[in-house]
């Protein structure tokens, strides 16, 4: 028998209301019913990042996150990062400056991993910027330019201005 | 990973009540729960989500002791001004371990839970013998792959090693966990495998886990927290070793030493013979050495992890020579 439960999940500031099972985590939420696929699954275990997503501000893994335990809180994903405008966040396009990226399929899951870096204070050196990046692997081997790319945007940013939803 | 269903806890004690039922499992940060579930290993009917209930998350600390919520997250401990001042070790134990976006989600209950990562019990589709996931079916481990076993507290039934960073410094400071009313040291919250390694720790089906505390003491104080790893960070520790020292007036003497180990053993690793010949000692690099090797008392190697038996004593003789420095650097004068 399957069952499923109704979902309210606020994501990157909007309502949307979901049918799901239960067992459904807030990655395939977020791609299969959702049909938002910024939002990469590597390894779906909680080994790679590429899932990264933020929960009321705070940067986690959308793959060990079921669904359900979102209702009530703020979800943002890579969707919500650019500016209404389309303008690029600073940590967007410090990764298109420093072509932080080749295949790509890291780079949504590094980019929300980098702007809570930065909000969080850790991109002080390249050698905090690794250790509180090591989460998010990248088969391209693009880490020196992903490390490059963070540490021009954390001069870049003072304040997350783009993120109108989350608290700082 | 099999359906399950869903409930959302109002409070502890309706959580505990519906975590009696049978296949149900209590939800924290689900980086174990969700993790096992998606290997077969966890195939809960019901979780429980806990992440939801108020008064679980504080970090409290005093003039004697910590005291955690269960709830509060890896992160929030890991950077606690007040935690990286009177217990460093607890600090650098947290953060060293997983990945940011995992310090995160995780809990400090769910942390003290976190199961193995044997790689045999993790995969039950093709390696269906496992006594710790299927009691009495044997150990695919025994003769396999076992780089990453335990050296000590093994027995014959299992040589799994526990994973976790946290309980190390926390074994070596005395710390206690809370639990269903009941308060117990943390090193004997874990019980070693024996013949029934599918019972790791003293908690009863139903118990939640409420907190930990931490007393306070200058070897919390002056602490450090080392992990050698197979990469420089995001990995499981190979060896680590939580330690904490207080020196006599004199500026050189040991007045009180811990000593705990991780990555090695079968549970958190208190290292008491280590403590008790350093005690009274100046801490020279002769002394320190022929006591660290008095950790691998008992230890028991089987193929692949034989290196753990070099490799830990080297890894505490680090530990301590690095806390000298910052001690030395601290005080002003080298001891
Ligand atoms: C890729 C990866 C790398 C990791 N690296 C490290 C590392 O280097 N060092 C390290 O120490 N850890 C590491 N971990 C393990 C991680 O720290 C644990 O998974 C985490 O701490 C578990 O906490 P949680 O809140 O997510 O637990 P959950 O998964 O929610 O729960 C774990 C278990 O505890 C039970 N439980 C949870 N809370 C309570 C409670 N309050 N009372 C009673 N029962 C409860 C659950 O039912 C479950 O059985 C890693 C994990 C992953 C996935
Ligand atoms: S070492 Fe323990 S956990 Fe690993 S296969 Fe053997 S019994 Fe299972
Ligand atoms: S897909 Fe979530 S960490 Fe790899
Ligand atoms: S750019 Fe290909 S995995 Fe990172």
């Amino acid at each position: 028998m399957t069952r499923t439960i109704h979902l309210n999940l606020d994501i990157n500031g909007r309502a949307h209301a979901l049918d799901v099972e239960p067992r459904v985590t807030l990655l395939d939420a977020l791609r299969d019913h959702l049909q938002m696929t910024g939002t990469k699954k590597g390894c779906d275990q909680g080994q790679c990042g590429a899932c990264t997503c933020h929960v009321d501000g705070r940067r986690v893994l959308s793959c060990l996150t079921l669904a359900a335990q979102v209702e009530g809180r703020q979800v943002n994903t890579i969707e919500g990062i650019a500016g209404e405008d389309g303008t690029l966040h600073a940590v967007q396009a410090a990764f298109l400056e420093h072509d932080a990226f080749q295949c790509g399929y890291c780079t949504p899951g590094q980019i929300m991993s980098a702007v809570a870096c930065i909000r969080e204070g850790h991109a002080g050196s390249d050698a905090e910027i690794r250790e509180y990046m090591s989460g998010n692997l990248c088969r391209c081997g693009a880490y020196n330019s992903i490390v490059a790319a963070v540490r021009e945007a954390a001069e870049a940013v003072n304040t997350p201005v783009r993120e109108t939803a989350e608290v700082a | 990973m099999k359906d399950f269903s869903y409930v959302r806890a109002t409070s502890a004690e309706a959580a505990s009540q519906a975590a009696l039922q049978a296949g149900a499992a209590i939800l924290a940060g689900g980086t174990t729960l969700l993790d096992l579930a998606k290997c077969g290993v966890a195939a809960p009917e019901t979780v429980i989500d806990i992440t939801h209930l108020p008064g679980l998350s504080d970090i409290i600390v005093s003039a004697d002791a910590a005291t955690i919520g269960a709830l509060a997250r890896m992160s929030e401990v890991a950077d606690h001004p007040s935690i990286k001042a009177a217990f460093p070790a607890v600090s650098e134990s947290l953060s060293l371990a997983a990945s940011a976006q995992l310090r995160n989600m995780a809990t400090i209950g769910g942390n003290l839970l976190q199961r193995t990562r044997c790689p045999y019990f993790r995969d039950p589709g093709t390696f269906p013998a496992c006594n710790k996931r299927a009691p009495g079916s044997g150990c695919s481990a025994l003769g396999g792959v076992t780089r990453n076993h335990a050296v000590l507290g093994t027995s014959e039934h299992c040589l799994a090693t526990n994973p976790g960073d946290l309980a190390v410094a926390l074994v070596a400071f005395d710390a206690t966990v809370s639990f269903a009313g009941k308060t117990v040291l943390v090193e004997d919250f874990y019980r070693l495998p024996g013949d029934t390694p599918d019972k790791e720790t003293v908690l009863g089906r139903g118990e939640i886990i409420t907190g930990i505390a931490i007393p306070a003491s200058a070897a919390a104080k002056n602490s450090i927290y080392l992990k050698v790893r197979d990469r420089q960070s995001y990995e499981f520790a190979a060896a680590s070793a939580a330690v904490g020292f207080e020196l006599e007036a004199d500026g050189k003497t040991v007045k009180d030493i811990r000593v705990a180990l991780g990555g090695v053993a079968t549970k958190p690793w208190r290292a008491r013979a280590v403590e008790q010949a350093l005690i009274g000692k100046t801490l020279s690099a002769g002394t320190v050495e022929k006591a660290s090797r008095l950790a691998m008392e008992g230890a028991v190697a089987q193929g692949d992890n034989a290196y753990k038996i070099e490799l830990a004593p080297r890894v505490v003789v680090r530990a301590i020579q690095q806390l000298a420095l910052k001690t030395a650097m601290k005080t002003g004068g080298l001891a």
